[in-house]
């Protein structure tokens, strides 16, 4: 896999449908726009407006595709220049957009998968008052996600990137009226900071060494930088995407930004937003075919993550949150897929899209069944609600197989590669990597069955409590407009794994994009590894079935518990890692310099305030308002300045 | 001998040639003034006020319409008149285009009755104000109008002052544009005392300087046996005399000249003398004198020094420091108004003097940007003062300024946008000023004046913001003063000095422009 594979998908000029794909972009701004200046004047239609502009850029979208598949594979990378941005002296950026297979597979995700989470917020939000405003900033994410995937610059990625985040920030603040809403949100706010600290400054390394930031120009030309400042920009890349992903170090924050309405975890913080970290690395692939350590770093990041996630996610007792470490280690399978190079960045870009329908429709499944439970998130409060919610549960279970892979469901066909993939790397690694990523399948079999088990099955333990409002619990099912797009998704769940792997249709259709998927010969064979994580994961499932599905279950949380499961509960210490390495040295230097300013700014701003005024006052006594001592100090003035020309003159 | 000899000489007499075109505003503005004298003299009481402001007015009318004819065809070198007496060149048509502008503005607010009843002048000192005989002239009179003539004079004598082109012409002109503003310091209606004090002690420091200016004349005569600056120039490049003269009448030729452009230490007059002055002619004094002072500080240095600039620069860089270190470090324990503005003058000539020493186009087309925008900036600055009143009259100490943007925030907005621009802040003409000035001392070498410039005007800034803070974060006195409803007059001179200091922020190419067309000749 050489750059020069990418100098046949030279990108051509879009022409015909191709042409107008800033509509993409446009609709869904146009939306935010109007329903953020139109305010409460848009109340009462405001959800629908939101819902169309979706759907038109979804429709839009499919149409893009289909006419993309009917040309030339070499034909399908397309160039939209729409205007010039920034033009200063060196730097040229263009208000370009880069129509590929990557960027259209994302489009059609982040529209399709958008276009039914808006739709389900329609009945999920209709209690709220601020429904209209949720809309708006719905809208503003999937159009700065656009951005983010279409853009043909780093520049332009950065743009959406921030957009995202912004976007992302403002949701999870949703509820502003819950102190865990704000802080969560700027948790999540300053953690992607750190990350974006790194992507901006490879932007800027890639600036001054090759003076371009548009992708088809750094890619043709990285070969010219030395390996240094490759693995540089490697490392720094991921660090953007750690921090956008949840990767370790900086996993903290998605957990937390669960504090936002069900929907916005569904659609940013599982399926789409948080995953712009695997589009990044995946784009930026040519750099890191240059760099083996920094893939290997991106391996290990990526493993690492995957286990966090899973033993974290063993030990919740909140819904919501362990979807949420769910999700930061199927990530970690992510990363750990385009960590391995020409052999995994299809394989990432799969699972991410599988990944993108079952945990979306867990995360709805979810939020029907808090919404139906008085948004109660705790599922030791929780149980035996397969009776009350029976599609919630059918389509929940649907995705429930499809996370931890049993076959013919879609996570199968996706881990699975992966996993397979992971093998096939080089001596201890493959072994190292391989082990880690079957162990995580176990894992992730465990903790998923447990919350089946103590949601959906066992004994009602709810109807002896109330809420903390005082209320009593009476689960429902969903209105039609939360079931159907679950309903949807779990459609997703159950085939699109097999859709995109047999035959690697996906693979082949993003060649153009990100190379052609290398086969993996490792040291167990794909049958074997598919075996192995079938049997691993059955054992993880009937392990969790043994300990959680066979007695009643406490509604409280046991408090005497070893000590594996008290360090999972503290997060794995990820926070106070995060605590200790950052916020406390952060907080003495802040105290350092606040001490600096008191006593040494301050003191010599006020000491230099002081002398001037002590001298003012002094020397404002010479104006005595006697002419005599006026005219003295003139003559006093005039024999200086003769003396000193004299001086001059005859020095 | 005697007659006869005289007599025979007196076909060789001739009267010099005149270039009336070009010396047309000068005459205009001396002709009127002499009418104007005649109008005192023999129009009715009643008839005098209007009389007067119409002549005025329409006097800088006809006078800037003259200008503005002539320097539309002027030889771009300039033209010598009157035997080459005096030099009509692009510096001194921008400088005359100055002061005719400025004082349209002076006129203004010397003309307005509305704010003060009967105008801020008086004609018979010793009747103390507030009392049955005061009450009784204010009745009668209306308003004393010989501050018409005499701001005519004075005008002229600027004018004259910075278009002459030997020190002799300059030192009449000085005297011409002096006794009026000596006189007209003391015609304050309120305050009388300390108004009286001013003129007079205005009157004494400014016959001490003028000894000086001409001791140093009679110094250069007898170094270059002339009194042409352009003799004097010839003289300083090309002879191997003692050039101990040359200094001596160098050093107390510009003492005359600092005295007048009040640049520290030699400035001890201004506060007193601003302050005491009527508040309208206090404004007339800082806008216009310090334009006529530094327009003969230019040529003077421009011409007949150029060649042994580097004997005097050090020292007038010492006396640059010195001005706006002394007017920006005593301008902070100020408690009056106009006393504060009168230091902050001392900064400003002290940067206008940085700019003089800089004999660079560059320094010259930025020191006369300066004079225009500092100009207008401190006209319009003295007019708000003049509309902050109590019982007493003016309401000058700053305690009585707390709280005043509650009161009247259109002017503490005003006079907030004015205290901006002469500490110099962004979007105002005085942000430019200082660019164009300092950047031309760079480029001519002076940076470590620059830095010390710099320092002076963030201590500067202090004083400035500090009546900021005043107007707008303490509470108002209850006794405070009452903000008076400006007549149209003043109205319009405000308006034009913060328009123009606003304009000339925004846009000040084309006055740029203008101020660098040409050089002075001689």
């Amino acid at each position: 896999m050489t750059t020069g594979t990418f100098a046949a998908a030279e990108a051509s000029t879009a022409s015909g449908l191709a042409g107008y794909a800033w509509l993409l972009i446009a609709l869904p701004a146009l939306g935010a726009a109007v329903l953020l200046l139109g305010g409460r004047r848009t109340n009462a239609w405001g959800h629908l407006l939101g819902c169309a502009t979706i759907l038109a850029a979804f429709a839009y979208g499919v149409a893009l595709f289909i006419s993309s598949t009917a040309l030339d594979p070499e034909e399908r990378t397309q160039d939209l220049h729409l205007f010039d941005w920034i033009s200063v002296n060196a730097l040229e950026v263009d208000f370009g957009l880069q129509i590929d297979p990557l960027s259209l597979t994302f489009v059609l995700l982040i529209t399709g998968v958008g276009s039914l989470i808006h739709i389900y917020s329609i009945g999920y939000m209709s209690h709220d008052a601020d429904r209209r405003k949720f809309f708006a900033y719905l809208n503003l994410f999937v159009a700065a996600m656009l951005v983010l995937v279409l853009g043909n610059s780093f520049v332009m990625l950065y743009l959406g990137w921030e957009g995202v985040g912004l976007a992302s920030y403002l949701l999870i603040a949703f509820w502003q009226h819950k102190p865990e809403a704000g802080s969560a949100a700027k948790k999540a706010f300053l953690m992607n900071r750190v990350g974006d600290l790194g992507l901006a400054i490879a932007i800027f390394i890639m600036f001054r060494e090759l003076g371009t930031t548009r992708y088809d120009e750094v890619f043709s030309r990285v070969g010219e930088l030395g390996s240094g400042t490759v693995l540089a920009i490697t490392l720094l890349l991921l660090l953007g995407a750690c921090g956008k992903s949840g990767q370790f170090p900086l996993q903290a924050w998605l957990p937390d930004a669960m504090a936002g309405p069900t929907p916005v975890s569904a659609l940013i913080h599982a399926a789409t937003m948080v995953t712009a970290g695997v589009y990044l690395v995946a784009r930026s692939h040519p750099i890191y075919d240059l760099s083996e350590d920094g893939r290997l770093v991106v391996m290990a990041i990526g493993a690492v993550t995957l286990l966090i996630g899973c033993v974290v996610g063993c030990a919740y007792d909140d819904f919501k949150k362990v979807l949420a470490y769910s999700t930061v280690s199927q990530i970690g399978y992510m990363i750990l897929a385009v960590g391995l190079g020409p052999v995994g960045y299809a394989l990432g870009i799969m699972h991410l899209l599988t990944h993108g329908f079952f945990k979306a429709g867990l995360f709805l499944g979810a939020g029907s069944v808090m919404h139906g439970m008085n948004d109660e998130g705790n599922i030791r409060r929780m149980g035996g609600l397969r009776k009350y919610m029976p599609i919630t549960f059918a389509t929940w279970g649907l995705g429930y197989l499809a996370l931890i892979g049993i076959p013919p469901f879609s996570g199968y066909f996706s881990k699975d590669a992966i996993i397979a993939a992971a093998f096939s790397a080089e001596g201890w690694r493959g072994w190292l990597f391989g082990g880690v990523a079957l162990l995580g399948a176990a894992l992730t079999a465990f903790y998923m069955t447990r919350l089946l088990i103590l949601v959906f099955l066992g004994q009602p333990r709810w109807k002896d409590l109330r809420s903390e409002d005082g209320r009593e619990y009476h689960p429902h099912e969903s209105p039609l407009s939360m079931t159907v797009p679950m309903i949807v998704l779990a459609v997703g769940s159950v085939g699109a794994g097999a859709f995109f792997a047999l035959g690697d249709r996906l693979a082949a259709w993003l060649e153009p994009s990100v190379g052609p998927l290398e086969e993996a010969h490792g040291a167990l064979s794909h049958t074997v590894v598919g075996i192995l994580t079938v049997v691993l994961s059955l054992l993880g499932a009937g392990l969790a079935f043994a300990l959680f599905g066979r007695k009643p279950q406490p509604a409280t949380r046991p408090e005497r518990v070893s000590f594996p499961v008290r360090a999972a509960r503290a997060d794995l210490y990820g926070n106070a890692l995060n605590e200790a390495l950052f916020a406390r040295p952060g907080t003495w230097l802040t105290r350092a310099l606040v001490f600096v300013d008191n006593k040494g700014v301050d003191g010599v701003v006020n000491g230099t305030a002081a002398l001037l005024g002590g001298t003012s006052g002094r020397l404002r006594r010479l104006q005595t308002g006697f002419v005599r001592s006026y005219a003295l100090s003139m003559l006093g003035g005039s024999i200086l300045l003769l003396a000193a020309l004299m001086m001059v003159r005859f020095s | 001998m005697g007659v006869t000899t005289f007599l025979a000489q007196a076909d060789e007499l001739r009267a010099p040639a005149v270039d009336y075109g070009a010396v047309a505003p000068v005459l205009i503005v001396l002709g009127a003034a002499c009418a104007s004298v005649l109008f005192e003299a023999f129009l009715s009481k009643s008839q005098r006020w209007i009389g007067q402001v119409v002549l005025a007015l329409i006097t800088l009318v006809a006078s800037g319409t003259a200008l503005a004819i002539y320097a539309g065809d002027a030889p771009e070198q300039g033209t010598l008149t009157l035997s080459g007496a005096l030099a009509v060149d692009r510096p001194v048509l921008f400088l005359w285009a100055t002061l005719l502008l400025l004082s349209f503005g002076s006129i203004l607010l010397i003309a307005d009755r509305s704010v003060e009843p009967g105008g801020a002048f008086v004609a018979e000192a010793g009747v103390r104000p507030g009392t049955v005989q005061d009450r009784a002239q204010a009745a009668k009179s209306g308003m004393q109008t010989e501050v018409f003539p005499l701001t005519l004079f004075a005008l002229g004598g600027m004018m004259v002052f910075v278009a002459a082109n030997d020190l002799l012409t300059m030192f009449i002109a000085l005297e011409v544009l002096s006794l009026p503003l000596y006189l007209m310091c003391g015609l304050a209606r309120r305050r009388r005392l300390l108004s009286q004090e001013a003129a007079v002690k205005y009157f004494l420091l400014g016959a001490f300087a003028s000894a000086f200016f001409l001791y140093g004349v009679a110094l250069l005569y007898g170094y270059a046996g002339s009194v042409k600056l352009a003799d004097i120039a010839a003289a300083a490049a090309g002879t191997n005399r003692s050039d101990t003269l040359l200094f001596a009448g160098f050093g107390l030729l510009v003492v005359g000249l600092l005295f007048k452009a009040s640049v520290g230490p030699f400035h001890a007059w201004t506060p007193d003398v601003y302050q005491g002055a009527p508040t309208p002619v206090t404004a007339f004094m800082a806008a216009c004198t310090k334009v006529a002072a530094f327009g003969g500080i230019l040529r003077v240095l421009g011409i007949a020094f150029e060649a042994t600039e580097w004997e005097w620069r050090g020292v007038l860089w010492g006396v640059a420091i010195a001005s706006m270190l002394i007017g920006a470090v005593l301008g902070l324990t100020q408690t009056d108004v106009k006393r504060m503005i009168a230091y902050s003058s001392v900064a400003h000539a002290g940067f206008l003097l940085v700019g003089s020493i800089a004999l660079t186009p560059e320094g010259l087309s930025g020191t006369l940007f300066y004079l225009l925008a500092y100009g207008f900036t401190t006209l319009a600055a003295f007019g708000v003062v003049s509309l902050v009143r109590d019982a007493d009259g003016e309401a000058t100490h700053l305690s009585q300024w707390a709280g005043l943007a509650k009161r009247s925030p259109v002017v503490a907005g005003v006079f907030t946008f004015l205290l901006l621009a002469l500490a110099g802040i962004p979007l105002t003409s005085g942000f430019i000023g200082k660019f164009v000035v300092f950047s031309a001392a760079v480029q001519d070498g002076m940076a470590p004046l620059v830095v010390v410039a710099l320092v002076a005007s963030a201590v500067a800034a202090f004083f400035y913001l500090r009546v900021i803070v005043l107007m707008y974060f303490s509470e108002p006195a209850p006794d405070g003063p009452t903000v008076s409803v400006p007549g149209a007059f003043t109205t319009v001179a405000i308006t034009l000095g913060a328009v123009i200091t606003l304009v000339l922020g925004l846009w000040p190419a084309f006055v740029l422009d203008w101020a660098g067309a040409g050089a002075f000749i001689s």
